[in-house]
């Protein structure tokens, strides 16, 4: 099993050093108020290419299948103001739905 | 200037992943029971959990090793799929503490959920973030031991449909954040661009690559 910890070994040193670049780069230093102003959009960018990966995102494919389903019963349960868990709820419960009917 | 009404704080990061920590530790159990099945014995898959911390990558690990893979084509999908860390870093990197190395140190405690949830008007609140990420990583931890060790105990987590969990947290969160022009404006072009860009590009650099949309905010407004 050699192969196993290999890649655990590797994937763990590049994964920390992807991480640390940042940080490692900026030091102490602030950012200026553009470098913020882009920062400023990046959980909203992040969120949303995200959404749109996990959700239709499969293997390199484009799929619309039972997780869709799921996330766009979360999306009308969230525009109808439901709870944060009872969207979360929703969507796995519709989803799962989907998925043992489909 | 902190809003005193936002939450703050480490029991506020730990509150604010709550809505997470049964689908993380799911997940968590499902990554272990797949190790297991593809012959990783019970450290290997506990160990990853550890040292990778990156529920992606590591399915990614698991799928090309077990598909008859190469290392080196195990470790650059993890890699494509963990690259968005690097603009998250970068991201989290000014609201840390102390010189380059202990910022690079405390830098590893940046996930999706944490960034994303600590991020406040281009800033990161460092105990939010940290506050999320212990939660998540205690979930995960455990959940990798209770489906390294336990078996199908858990049962199936896509028949569960918890792989919708995420996204429709992350949905969540997207209706509270993307509150004005530019940033709904952003919004829509990362999720043209990562549409466009999943069926191109290895999974992982979709989402890498939406990163660079944020640049409109360079444009005066």
């Amino acid at each position: 099993m050699s192969a196993v910890w290999l890649s655990i070994a590797i994937t763990a040193v590049v994964t920390i050093a992807i991480k640390a670049a940042g940080p490692l780069a900026l030091g102490r230093r602030e950012l200026g108020a553009r470098a913020s102003a882009v920062l400023a959009l990046l959980p909203s960018v992040l969120l949303c290419a995200l959404i749109v990966a996990t959700t239709f995102g499969e293997d390199g494919r484009l799929v619309v299948g039972p997780r869709a389903a799921g996330v766009a019963a979360a999306g009308l349960a969230l525009a109808a103001r439901a709870p944060v868990l009872l969207v979360v709820g929703v969507a796995a419960g519709v989803t799962a739905a989907v998925r043992a009917l489909g | 200037m902190a809003d005193p009404t936002e939450p703050h704080g480490y029991r506020a990061g730990a509150r604010a992943g709550l809505p997470l920590v049964l689908p993380t530790l799911v997940v968590g159990a499902s990554f272990g029971v797949l190790a297991r099945s593809l012959g990783w014995g019970t450290v290997a898959p506990i160990v990853c959990s550890l040292v990778v911390f990156a529920g992606s990558a590591q399915f990614a690990l698991a799928s090309v090793l077990g598909a008859g893979g190469s290392v080196l084509a195990a470790v650059v999908a993890a890699a494509l799929v963990n690259s968005r860390f690097g603009p998250m870093g970068l991201a989290v990197a000014p609201g840390l503490r102390g010189g380059r190395l202990r910022r690079a140190v405390e830098g590893q405690a940046v996930i999706d959920a944490s960034l994303i949830l600590a991020s406040r008007e281009g800033r990161v609140d460092r105990e939010l973030l940290l506050g999320v990420t212990l939660t998540q990583w205690l979930a995960w931890q455990s959940g990798t031991v209770l489906g390294t060790l336990g078996g199908g105990l858990l049962g199936d987590p896509d028949a569960l449909g918890l792989d919708a969990v995420f996204p429709a947290f992350f949905l969540v969160l997207l209706v509270g954040e993307a509150t004005d022009a530019r940033s709904r404006a952003a919004a829509v072009a990362a999720a043209a661009l990562t549409f466009a860009l999943v069926p191109l590009v290895p999974p992982g650099v979709p989402v890498t690559a939406a990163c660079a949309v944020a640049l409109i905010g360079l444009v005066r407004r």
